[in-house]
């Protein structure tokens, strides 16, 4: 700033009417980036705090369901997961699920559940969806030492046949993918809720319609009908799932060209998504 | 001393729709959408609404910003004053990049932290020490900065006890002051500040209007700040700009700015004062009154004229001896003079020469006085009047601050 002894000014920042949707300026989310990790700090504390089991929560939520799980849909309905054992299969796909929805239905409300915050001070509004998906990820690393618990236990007791494959280095592709379509799709929704709230009410049920459009519980090749199984394969989370099956459990169905199409999917929404939170971000106080 | 600008703002507007938003919107995006695609106007930005709250617009937009142009320089304090609504909000709201302007741009050097309203982003949850991280990073500090001012934050909060405690179980004081001593040690070279000063006590205050004042002078620090109250905007700052109705009245020096200001509000005041009565108290008061030298109830004196406050009490014991003691008050509410009075009847009143009070807003302060046991019937901050100069000597230096008296005095050539 000293070079500025001129007349002429050179400034530092210009705010007007509307910046371009392309512009995402990612330096500056760069230069938050301690505010990124101190929030998902944050929601790690806040998340146990006055609690007595404190991070043991992260462990029982996800082993009663898998309990009810394999109660309902392997004894009652009868869902055969063969070869995988039914709690093994279930413990996997409730966790990954679990992830996804949390990303999803947690930014999808960002607007609306920080607009106190939203309207008094400005930071770059990105930082918040990723924050979201990083502590989300904290739980679901929490979570996966629970899955890894049980598979050892089928692997040391019940005999349970598991070989590593070098699928198991594409687990982190699956999650950084699933990990983008739920912000990419908490963004879209976000930024459409802060003027018509009507979408709040769609996703919450959204959410737990489309696990079912998901091979959750069961695997894709369960279902008879080639329609519906092309009709599920469709969906860009299925060869995620069933590759991570493939990877974690040894069984699953895999296909290099299904992972591309979810992966192009998930990139192109991801990117619609950036930008649309991009536009909304600058005014939406004025709406929400 | 260069003279750079901090702040430049251009033609700046900002509209706001009416009524509810979301039910009815699709319909009016679409018409938006139409218009532009033919690359017609906006259908709904039109020039002209005001944002006057009382009257019924004839259009569902409304300007809460229409044309706003100001420039500060580096170093410089400058308060924004006006009623409520009259758009200082917004203005600050676009200045700290919490909302977008509608039309016009605004030029800014050097990073901006703006105090909107403390604690934000504070989680009850936690404690004062996560709570100083996480508020400080969203107002934009790096971790390393924070740490390195915690024991500074800390101090100027007065919370060292507290420090691991979470903040749910603060005082509504600690709450305050830890947040705003968070704000307030931000590197930043614009500073906004908008009513922070409306909580916290006394004390506090002066300790917050004590380092905002510190920061500008050391630091060279612009500061923009917007308060109701006079005291703490002329005591920080050098200029002003009022506004009304969404649009800059006027920029200037901040001492003729508030008196404008404080002239503007007196319009509407009352005349006379009734207390509830009858009381069953020894002496009350029944009413206050203003009265020029006609007897004709009044609140605006020329500097030439007398100034009569007429006091009607109640007495219900003649034998309680009591003294009416009043205090005329300026426009920031400093005391002027007093004047005291044994109560020898049911009407009082009190004659105020002419050629004491100079041009300005006034009222007063009046007690029932029992020496050496308390003051009865206390009222504060009644009877606005104003006083117009129209002859006296003084009247020639028009804004100049040349005191809240005219003085009595005398010059003479004295012979050597």
């Amino acid at each position: 700033m000293e070079a500025v002894a001129d007349k002429k000014q050179k400034w530092d920042l210009v705010i007007g009417t509307r910046n371009s949707m392309f512009d995402l300026r990612l330096r500056e989310l760069w230069e938050y980036k301690d505010l990124l990790f101190l929030l998902v700090k944050r929601d790690y504390i806040a998340f146990y705090k006055q609690t007595i089991l404190g991070p043991l929560w992260f462990f029982i939520q996800p082993l009663m369901t898998m309990v009810m799980y394999v109660f309902i849909f392997r004894n009652i309905a009868g869902i055969k997961t063969d070869p995988i054992p039914a709690p093994l299969f279930f413990i996997v796909n409730i966790i990954a699920w679990n992830y996804f929805s949390e990303c999803l239905n947690k930014t999808s409300t960002v607007f609306k559940d920080n607009a106190n915050v939203f309207g008094k001070v400005y930071f770059p509004r990105l930082i918040l969806p990723f924050s979201i998906v990083i502590s989300s990820l904290v739980r679901f690393g929490v979570q996966f030492i629970l899955f890894i618990l049980i598979l050892l236990f089928y692997i040391f007791v019940k005999g349970y046949d598991f070989q590593f494959t070098p699928y198991l280095l594409l687990v982190p592709v699956f999650i950084v993918l699933m990990a983008l379509f739920g912000l990419a799709a908490g963004m879209i929704i976000s930024a459409m809720t802060t003027k018509y709230r009507d979408l709040v009410f769609l996703v919450t049920f959204g959410v737990q319609l489309f696990m079912y459009a998901t091979p959750v519980i069961y695997p894709l090749d369960y279902p008879k009908n080639e329609l519906v199984r092309r009709a599920i394969s469709l969906n860009p989370l299925t060869p995620i799932f069933e590759g991570l099956r493939r990877a974690l459990l040894g069984h699953g169905y895999f296909q290099w060209s299904s992972l591309l199409y979810s992966a192009s999917v998930i990139v192109v929404l991801t990117i619609v998504g950036m930008l649309i939170f991009n536009k909304t971000e600058k005014d939406f106080i004025d709406t929400v | 001393m260069s003279k750079q600008l901090a702040i430049k703002v251009e033609h700046l507007s900002k509209v706001y729709n009416l009524g509810e938003i979301g039910t009815g919107t699709i319909s009016r995006d679409l018409e938006r959408w139409w218009a532009r695609v033919r690359g017609k106007e906006d259908p709904f930005l039109r020039i002209g609404e005001s944002n006057d709250r009382t009257t019924k617009g004839n259009s569902k937009v409304v300007y809460s910003l229409t044309d706003v142009n100001f420039d500060v320089e580096q170093g410089e304090a400058i308060a924004i004053i006006g009623r409520n609504g009259a758009g200082k909000s917004t203005l600050l709201k676009i200045l700290s990049r919490v909302t977008s302007p509608s039309t016009g741009k605004i030029y800014l050097n050097g990073r901006v932290a703006s105090l909107l309203e403390v604690g934000t982003g504070f989680n009850p949850e936690l404690t004062g020490r996560e709570n100083i991280y996480v508020n400080g990073a969203i107002l934009g500090m790096k971790k390393k900065e924070i740490t390195r001012k915690l024991d500074e934050i800390v101090d100027f909060a007065g919370v060292e006890r507290y420090l691991d405690t979470p903040v749910k179980r603060y005082s509504s004081g600690m709450y305050v002051r830890l947040a705003f001593a968070v704000a307030a040690h931000l590197e930043c070279e614009i500073l906004i500040v908008d009513e922070v000063l409306a909580v916290g006590d006394a004390e506090f205050q002066q300790k917050c209007l004590g380092k905002m004042g510190g920061v500008m002078k050391n630091e060279g620090r612009t500061i923009l700040f917007v308060s109701h109250d006079m005291n703490a905007v002329s005591k920080l700052c050098s200029k002003a700009v009022m506004m009304d109705k969404g649009a800059v009245k006027r920029i200037g020096e901040v001492d003729g700015i508030i008196a404008d200001y404080l002239n503007r509000n007196v319009d509407g005041g009352r005349l006379s004062y009734e207390f509830e009565g009858p009381s069953a108290k020894q002496l009350y008061f029944k009413s206050i009154r203003m009265l020029n030298s006609k007897g004709e109830p009044c609140k605006t004196f020329y500097v030439d004229e007398p100034i009569f406050i007429s006091f009607d009490v109640g007495i219900n014991d003649a034998d309680f001896k009591c003294d009416l003691f009043l205090t005329v008050l300026d426009f920031k509410k400093r005391r002027i003079f007093s004047c005291e009075s044994l109560v020898t009847g049911p009407r009082m009143q009190l004659r105020i020469e002419p050629y004491q009070l100079v041009r300005g807003n006034y009222s007063i302060e009046t007690f029932l006085n029992l020496p050496n046991i308390g003051k009865l019937e206390f009222v504060e901050d009644i009877c606005d009047f104003s006083v117009i100069d129209h002859v006296s000597p003084m009247m020639k230096h028009g804004g100049y601050d040349y005191g809240v008296v005219l003085g009595k005095y005398h010059w003479d050539t004295v012979e050597q």
